[in-house]
């Protein structure tokens, strides 16, 4: 569990980045920040593994404050995916996947093993194991950056807008991807990003943010859609328009939904017990 | 009357290879003074350039102190260090005159290498978990070592080119030759040591390409090739300051 208890972050030239912040994220599930960018999230992300320190209030994980701990245990305790990879273009995929491994001195055939078998995971073919970054493709690089983030096995993911730099086809399989490995580790994930859409499809929680990460609203996603708390999340949300306002629409075989395009999406089922 | 054939006349006879002044000697000496200044620069300017590169602190005083050296005139620092330190203590003047001549390049290449490198990389190393010392040492030497070879290369063939003026105060090397040519007005002797100067920067240079293309990173080879050319790196406009993570 990590616990954010009325962090801020201000700059020393009066930009203020984090105005007293407070979030719980529980164990297991995946807690989605979200936000137009510049507004913070990527500062709380970091705050976790302490590459930024909030000026005040504190970070806790499962109950301790982790300015009580040495900084290179912590991040190696964590797992931490970012935009574009941020593979290192000299090691190879398998040296990359197994870096941390490395720093914590497992011997290099098991640190192997374990890349060979996170790039299973991940659905990379093995055969790729001695190439250089830039040698593969963006997805595939992205995939390598999630498998390095889990090498170590540990209980925290952070996200980073991992998905961001790639194309669509290749998100939407990336984000399908992950879901069925949160499915099979319940790993606590702390995912950033700016696309609403990315959110409710990854997020247990999602938290809604604005300028200086001020958090408009906290809730599951059907939370969310249901009851937006603002007019400014409706819109952010985007439920007045797009694939999310949908209607019904009655055709001669039955009742049909439509988006705000007029594009018909489904079919309305069990409308009876449903209401 | 070819001064070109004459000067390669005067190269290949054999007289030239023997005695007290034999070409070989001379080029002994010539690559050994290259040789100290290139190690001792390299002592102090790389470290330096490394810690620069490192912390980003004290770049632009290095740039300042670089680019002030490059501009300072190898002949006249040496008569002056001859001056200051007295005859007795020539060799060690003509040494500090080309020690001095070859930091610029070696800083600019040692911290202009890790500038190059994508701050991102960087970032991602430290948010694993690597310490400063491994970042330095996994990370930021490997991936600057194109562009540090680029510097040596260049303070090579600087120093190798002026070792020449060594033999104003009578130190040696293939300046003897050129010296003593023109007070004899035997014009091939001067051309023959030219030629002998130039054709020792050309193999160490072709040496030291041979020598960076091997020492370039696996990953990095099929990638972008760095320019070779440090004195880019020291005078381009500096990169705006990414925000400096907590570490």
């Amino acid at each position: 569990m990590i616990e954010f208890r009325t962090v801020a972050k201000r700059y020393l030239d009066g930009t203020t980045a984090v105005d007293n912040f407070s979030l719980t994220v529980p164990n297991g599930k995946t807690t989605v920040l979200v936000g137009s960018s510049g507004c913070g999230k990527t500062t709380l992300l970091r705050m976790v593994n302490r590459m930024v320190e909030p000026t005040s209030g504190s970070v806790l994980i499962d109950g301790e404050d982790i300015r009580s701990q040495p900084v290179v245990p912590l991040r190696r305790s964590i797992g931490y995916v970012m935009q574009n990879a941020g593979l290192l273009p000299h090691f190879t995929v398998a040296q990359n996947i197994s870096t941390v491994l490395r720093l914590q001195k497992t011997g290099r055939k098991a640190a192997e093993n374990r890349a060979h078998e996170l790039m299973e995971v991940m659905g990379l073919d093995t055969a790729l194991a001695q190439r250089y970054p830039h040698q593969l493709s963006g997805g595939q690089q992205q995939r390598v950056g999630v498998a390095r983030g889990l090498a170590a096995d540990p209980a925290i993911l952070l996200m980073d807008e991992p998905f961001g730099a790639v194309d669509p086809i290749v998100r939407s399989e990336l984000q399908k991807e992950l879901i069925r490995l949160q499915s099979e580790l319940g790993k606590t994930i702390l995912f950033v990003t700016h696309d609403i859409d990315e959110a409710f499809l990854l997020g247990d929680q999602v938290a809604i943010l604005s300028a200086g990460a001020n958090l408009l609203q906290l809730g599951s996603p059907s939370q969310i859609i249901e009851a937006p708390a603002s007019d400014f999340v409706a819109s952010f949300i985007g439920a007045e328009r797009g694939q999310r306002a949908l209607s019904v629409k009655q055709t001669p075989t039955g009742p049909v939904l439509v988006d705000g395009q007029g594009r018909t999406q489904g079919r309305l089922v069990g409308a009876d017990e449903a209401s | 009357m070819n001064l070109i054939s004459d000067a390669l006349a005067w190269i290949a006879d054999p007289q030239q290879w023997q005695g007290g002044d034999s070409l070989q000697l001379l080029i002994g000496q010539h690559l050994m003074y290259t040789a100290w200044a290139v190690l001792i620069a390299g002592a102090i300017a790389i470290p330096l350039g490394w810690m620069i590169g490192h912390t980003g602190k004290g770049r632009e005083a290095a740039m300042a102190v670089s680019g002030a050296a490059r501009a300072v005139p190898s002949f006249g620092l040496l008569i002056l260090l001859v001056l200051l330190m007295g005859v007795l203590h020539k060799p060690e003047a003509a040494l500090l005159t080309f020690v001095l001549l070859a930091i610029p390049s070696l800083l600019a290449g040692a911290y202009g290498g890790f500038e190059a490198i994508d701050r991102k990389t960087i970032d991602a190393a430290r948010a694993m978990g690597m310490t400063e010392k491994e970042i330095l040492f996994k990370v930021e030497i490997p991936l600057g070592l194109p562009l540090l070879l680029g510097g040596v290369r260049s303070a090579v063939l600087q120093v190798v080119a002026t070792v020449t003026i060594a033999a104003y105060v009578n130190l040696g090397g293939l300046g003897l030759p050129i010296i003593s040519g023109l007070n004899l007005r035997r014009f091939d002797m001067v051309l023959g040591g030219s030629l002998l100067v130039a054709a020792l920067a050309l193999l160490l240079d072709t040496l030291f390409m041979i020598l960076s293309r091997w020492a370039v990173p696996h990953g990095l080879r099929l990638q972008r090739r760095p320019s070779a050319n440090p004195a880019r790196m020291l005078f381009r406009k500096p990169a705006p300051p990414m925000q400096r993570q907590e570490r």
